[in-house]
């Protein structure tokens, strides 16, 4: 471990680690320079592809006459099932997620054949001239239409703890109820892509936009029968990823592949807009059916909750989404007596995948309908009902056998939300307002956040890296974490800078590729940082090392006498530039190009004996929203927003806050205006940005206030850092839950059944519920 | 055209007049960027002119003024940019010093994926040339409603477009002004333009005269005002567009025209040339044009082709005929006039005949005791399209009704009105508001609304009632019935209005 990582060492100030560098790409970005998959100069002979979809959502596939597609001007070729050399599956997991469709069909929009043209625009017209013959079926296309237990592509799983039954039956109150929360589309500004580079004797080289090079490596060998080491996965950023690009960015890189491995050229995909839609999967849309128990204090004394999810065709990442799910059905609350069962429904829609929270948002989201049950029957305020209910000393202990650490962080964080957001005096003038407003009602909401921290597959909580020093003093540094916008490659290269204590402009951040460093995880789960920085710290350190005994040779004195500073190199009152060290170095005979590698430590889970603790930490964080509706449309405004939240002590505040702020944003957006809808046949209607509404400028509370609370991450975590990523997007509960209280505001005590997302119908259907109107027409 | 036809497109780009005599008519601007011109700094986000990812600027002469537009290039037609300058993200930097809104955005901390970034670069650069100062949070909020963003949320954004247009506008395409102004002057000569041949063409009729004779030549070419819809048949359609008539350099086509009664408006006015002139006949009026789509799609989307494209939404549509609007047909020499109401006759079926086109659309103000209220209700506030829009003019005497002109879209296969709900409100009293009953009765009969992917039917049938319940309580002295007060609404008028509210022409 680094020394510096210990809090409170006497050290000198650290020039580039805490410090709000921006991006490294970020002069790129505004002007355009940044290049994307498609931006990449297309070697001669490019061919483009686009994808034939079905246009049933289930069915047997007895035929496809594609005469008319090959014979489309520019077709060079047309690809099926058949003429896949490997296995025809592009599974992240059990199998069940065919490339091209064989046999039957799954789902609308599924790809049943591919298109290379020498123009995209041909390859796209070719696609529609196919004639295919589904005999079609009724789709499974809601958790409803499943049912509590209908097909699934995974078994049900439980935590329990206490007799549930005789919990609920003890329980001086009692609430049962229903609760719908919606899936969401990532929406990544760059839509999936690949272009696949055929090398010599089979090799191929795919850039793909993915968050995990590995798998697509693994996957495009499989499906090619290649060796993996045949296959090499290269990416420099992606334009947004989100969870979408974690396993379903596999599927074009392969289709890609096969294209190029067959036609001996180099081959290109990226999908429109729509197709993207259409054929890649979302967060989870979840119906929870809940019994509640309380007492007269408004403290939980059992909780069940059954989650029917719809996963879609298959597996995909399902069972890590949904156990996620479970391990954030507690929120930050105690739960004495708890039963959390889930059922992984088979539905003929798109498989649902990581999305950015990973089931978390859908399991803290119902965790904090349960604590606004309680507050309406109880008549408290609902923060009175969180302070009440929140992890404590003795009772800290989560369903799943954790031990929650840092509650002081939890109560400390939020009390102090509690008073800068001044949110009792707001409850007051809320209440005022609300009283004297016939149309307009005003909500308020404070919530909290608590975020388990690591893959809870065990295996994936490793990284590696390769850092190069050459003879001029520069440095590369390549990881097994890609970019997509989160800042990680800066924040590692900070790191690394800091370590050789050279200027961040000697360190030369390189593309991410299976070429340099194998066998990764995905980035995601927001642990990028916390795997990848700490896996070239140990390359950065090594070569160090080394430096320093060469250093030390030339001085004649010890090597921890020498240090690393201001881009020079120390002893005493004597120094050399790093750069001329390194040539020295190099004349020497000393290697400077070392590998690093990282393996969380201390993680234990059991997923069969449901015991363990999973996480090596926690992140908090608080969220206070202010709301305005009109209780005649539905339609809603976000007045302000308050929001705390903790990243231990901050590898770089501006591109954290960057994260906080994009996560709520995101969440936002998942809980108001983003509405994935199906029509009966499975189709999904809202198809593209003129129909699916993610958050605009204008949505943003006039007054949005984020601050970094000021901790320091007691795991052993690179430089005392948290992860950042995910937990953000669980602070917009808070504008969901403020949402809810305007609703309440037109009949206080009464039950508000707002499902999520919170659109103006949604809201309109809540605020007519509550008046004893029944609105109807459901969809 | 039978004379003086030029066989190539023109444009201004990088300092150059670019010449394009061979293109097909579908050939959009984002796809010659990037490749042919491999020029990929513009990046395509949803080919469909919503995300923005693909924005652009460019300038044109109005009025002999240089103006920047943002546009989305994506659904923005090659042809579309002759006489005109093209700015794109490429163009910023010079010599390797960033703009100042791309140094703003980098201070900021505004980019994280950056995939969005070029495009939100080129609005914010189309907001830095506007004549406003200072710029509001609002403004900017408005300019860049249109560009969508999945990493930032936005924040950092505003800031640096606070910060980038708290000084007036000083670069080195304020320096090259007058340059560029008499490059695009030497562009505006009078000469038809018709690239391709007979049987597949962009064609570019320079009076309105020529547009009418080129309608009776090729009655089956598609009339083309700004391609925010059309432009969609293209990338997502996949239509085979062959024969394609450009109406954006008819001279005097966007010519509007106030009386002291009525508005007329050119058919090739854009939303943003428009938009001061109707918000001067009612506050709600310029809300709806500021939420109509985005800055991009009001740069491009003109009156004449909203109301020619006879969507059911359409939002200007219900707020015209509530307003009693009429529009100009002209065939040939000849012209007619039918009130807006019947030119919708079914489902995007217009009463235009073959070789027909839009010419204007007229707007009677409002009369002393006459009141105007639109209400847009859609799922996110801003760039989306209506569930239910409401409009509503009530002429009140003595607080009493005596006329209501109401109309709304979304609720039938065309913009509708609800004559029955007009009918029960004459004579009612303001004051009485269990009086209003009749008026709900009525307008529960008015309307089958159809369940889609923006609502459900029963949700659109509340919203209609809630609406007149609205417009009525409003108008009978109730505050405290919006969110965001009707006064209050931030105005930005983009473009050509911008720089000049008054109207173009008063004629006696």
């Amino acid at each position: 471990m680094n020394i510096r990582s210990i809090p409170g060492s006497p050290l000198e100030p650290l020039r580039h680690v805490h410090q709000p560098l921006v991006h490294d790409s970020a002069t790129r970005h505004v002007q355009g320079t940044a290049a994307y998959i498609d931006d990449l100069r297309e070697p001669e002979g490019t061919l483009h592809i686009a994808c034939g979809l079905s246009p049933v959502a289930r069915g047997a596939l007895k035929g496809m006459d594609l005469d008319a597609v090959r014979r489309f001007p520019g077709v060079v070729a047309v690809f099926t099932s058949a003429d896949v050399p490997g296995s025809n599956d592009v599974s992240p997991s059990i199998g069940g997620d065919p490339m091209l469709a064989e046999g039957r069909v799954m789902f609308h929009g599924q790809v049943l054949f591919a298109v290379a043209a020498t123009t995209r625009d041909a390859a796209r017209r070719a696609a529609r001239l196919a004639k295919v013959e589904i005999e079609a079926e009724t789709p499974v296309v809601s958790v409803d239409d499943a049912g509590r237990d209908g097909e699934k592509v995974l078994p049900d799983y439980a935590f329990e703890r206490g007799d549930i039954e005789a919990a609920l039956a003890a329980s001086p109150h009692r609430i049962n109820g229903m609760f719908r929360i919606g899936g969401q589309e990532h929406f990544y500004l760059e839509g999936q892509a690949a272009f696949a580079i055929p090398k010599e004797d089979g090799e191929i080289l795919v850039h793909s936009s993915t968050q995990h090079p590995t798998e697509v490596q693994h996957v495009v060998a499989k499906v090619l029968g290649l060796p993996d080491a045949f296959v090499i996965c290269e990416v420099r950023r992606m334009g947004g990823g989100f969870g979408g690009k974690e396993s379903q960015a596999t599927q074009w890189a392969a289709i890609a592949a096969l294209a190029a491995h067959k036609l001996k050229r180099p081959c290109k995909i990226r999908l429109d807009r729509d197709d993207d839609f259409a054929t890649t999967g979302k967060r989870h849309d979840m119906r929870a059916d809940y019994r509640i128990g309380f007492d007269d204090a408004g403290r939980i004394t059992a909780y069940d909750v059954d989650y029917l999810t719809r996963c879609g065709c298959s597996a995909d990442l399902s069972q890590g989404v949904v156990d996620r799910a479970m391990f954030h059905s507690d929120s930050s609350y105690w739960l004495p007596v708890t039963r959390i069962n889930t059922r992984r429904l088979l539905t003929n829609t798109v498989s649902n995948t990581a999305f950015r929270g990973f089931g978390g948002p859908q399991g803290m989201l119902m965790a904090e309908r349960m604590i606004d049950e309680i507050a309406w029957a109880s008549g408290r305020d609902p923060l009175d009902v969180r302070y009440a209910n929140l992890y404590r000393e003795g009772e800290d202990i989560t369903p799943y056998g954790q031990k929650v650490s840092e509650l002081g962080t939890m109560h400390a964080l939020i009390r102090q939300l509690e008073a800068t957001a001044d949110y009792r005096a707001r409850r007051k003038d809320i209440a005022a307002f609300n009283a004297a407003s016939r149309i307009i009602k005003r909500g308020l909401a404070l919530t909290p956040v608590k975020f388990g921290i690591s893959f809870t597959l065990k295996q994936l909580n490793q990284a590696g890296a390769l850092v190069h020093v050459y003879q001029d003093g520069s440095i590369q540094l390549n990881h097994g974490g890609t970019e997509m916008g989160q800042g990680l490659y800066q924040k590692v290269a900070q790191v690394v800078a800091e370590e050789f204590g050279v200027d961040m402009a000697r360190v030369r951040i390189t593309a991410t590729t299976t070429e340099k460093v194998p066998n990764t995880g995905p980035t995601a789960a927001s642990s990028g940082t916390d795997l990848n920085a700490r896996a070239a710290l140990n390359a950065a350190m090594t070569i160090k090392a080394r430096m320093a005994d060469h250093a030390a040779s030339l001085w004649n004195c010890a090597a921890g006498d020498i240090s690393f500073r201001d881009d020079r190199v120390f002893h005493g009152n004597d120094s050399m530039g790093f750069g001329e060290l390194s040539k020295k170095a190099h004349l020497d005979r000393v290697q400077l190009s070392a590998t690093g590698f990282y393996a969380t430590p201390g993680i234990t889970w059991d997923r069969a004996a449901k015991k363990g603790s999973p996480f090596l930490y926690f992140s908090f964080g608080a969220a206070c929203a202010e709301v305005e509706i009109d209780t005649l449309t539905g339609e809603n405004r976000l007045r302000r927003v308050d929001i705390l939240h903790d990243v231990g002590k901050s590898l770089n505040p501006a591109i954290d806050i960057g994260q906080i702020e994009g996560g709520f944003v995101q969440g936002m957006g998942w809980l108001t205006t983003e509405e994935l809808v199906f029509d009966a046949k499975g189709k999904l209607l809202t198809h593209a940005p003129a129909t699916y509404k993610i958050p605009v400028a204008s949505d943003l509370p006039a007054d949005f206030r984020v601050a970094l609370f000021p901790n320091t991450n007691r795991a052993d975590v690179v430089y005392a850092s948290k992860a950042v990523g995910e937990p953000p997007v669980m602070l917009a509960n808070a504008v969901f839950c403020a949402l809810a209280d305007a609703v309440h505001a037109l009949a206080p005590g009464t039950r508000v059944p707002l499902d999520a997302p919170a659109t103006p119908e949604a809201i309109l259907r809540a605020c007519e519920a509550v008046q004893g109107r029944a609105m109807g027409g459901e969809r | 055209m039978t004379q003086n036809i030029r066989k190539a497109i023109q444009f201004v780009h990088r300092g150059e007049v670019i010449t394009l005599d061979a293109f097909s008519p579908r050939r959009t601007v984002l796809d010659w960027l990037r490749e042919d011109m491999r020029l990929t700094g513009t990046k395509e986000g949803c080919a469909e002119g919503d995300c923005g990812a693909c924005t652009a600027v460019v300038g044109r002469l109005k009025d002999g003024q240089l103006v920047y537009q943002p546009v989305n290039t994506c659904i923005l037609l090659l042809g579309q940019l002759d006489g005109a300058e093209l700015i794109t993200v490429d163009d910023l930097a010079q010599d390797g010093v960033l703009h100042p809104v791309q140094a703003a955005m980098v201070a900021h901390h505004g980019s994280q994926c950056g995939f969005c970034t070029p495009g939100i670069v080129m609005s914010l650069f189309a907001l830095y040339h506007e004549d406003m100062r200072p710029v509001t949070r609002e403004a900017v909020c408005d300019a860049l409603a249109g560009n969508l963003c999945r990493c930032t949320g936005y924040r950092p954004i505003i800031d640096a477009a606070m910060d980038a247009c708290a000084t007036g506008a000083a670069d080195s395409f304020m320096a090259a002004r007058a340059t560029t102004q008499a490059g695009l002057a030497a562009l505006a000569g009078p000469d038809d333009v018709l690239v391709g041949d007979e049987s597949s063409f962009f064609a570019i009729p320079r009076s309105t005269d020529g547009l009418a004779r080129l309608c009776l030549a090729q009655p089956d070419a598609t009339l083309l005002a700004g391609a925010t819809d059309v432009g969609l048949w293209l990338t997502k359609g996949l239509m085979e567009l062959h024969k394609i008539i450009w109406l954006g350099r008819i001279e005097g086509f966007g010519a509007i025209e106030a009386t002291a009664d009525t508005l007329r408006i050119g058919a090739g006015a854009s939303h943003a040339d428009a938009h001061a002139h109707l918000a001067a006949i009612d506050p709600d009026l310029g809300e709806v044009i500021r939420r109509f789509g985005s800055a991009q799609v009001r740069a491009s989307g003109t009156v004449g082709g909203n109301i020619a494209n006879g969507s059911p939404i359409g939002d200007l549509a219900p707020c015209l005929i509530a307003l009693g609007g009429t529009v100009e047909l002209r065939r040939g020499a000849e012209v007619r006039t039918v009130p807006l109401e019947d030119f919708f006759i079914a489902y995007r079926k217009q009463d235009r005949r073959p070789s027909e086109f839009v010419a204007a659309v007229t707007v009677p103000k409002l009369r002393p005791g006459q009141q105007f209220r639109a209400f847009k209700v859609s799922k996110r506030f801003d760039e989306d399209i209506s569930a239910v829009m409401g409009a509503f003019r009530l002429t009140v005497d003595g607080g009493h009704i005596t006329e209501a002109r109401i109309a709304f879209g979304g609720m039938a296969a065309t913009p509708k009105r609800a004559t029955r709900t007009e009918q029960a409100l004459k004579g009612i009293s303001l004051a009485d508001e269990e009086g209003w009953r009749a008026a709900f009765d009525a307008i529960a009969t008015e309307f089958q609304p159809l369940t889609d992917q923006r609502a459900t039917a029963s949700y659109r049938s509340i919203i209609a009632r809630n609406l007149l319940l609205k417009a009525l309580m409003e108008i009978a002295g109730s505050d405290g019935t919006r969110l965001v007060d009707r006064a209050s609404t931030p105005h930005r008028h983009s473009g050509a209005a911008q720089r000049s509210p008054e109207p173009v022409a008063e004629p006696t």
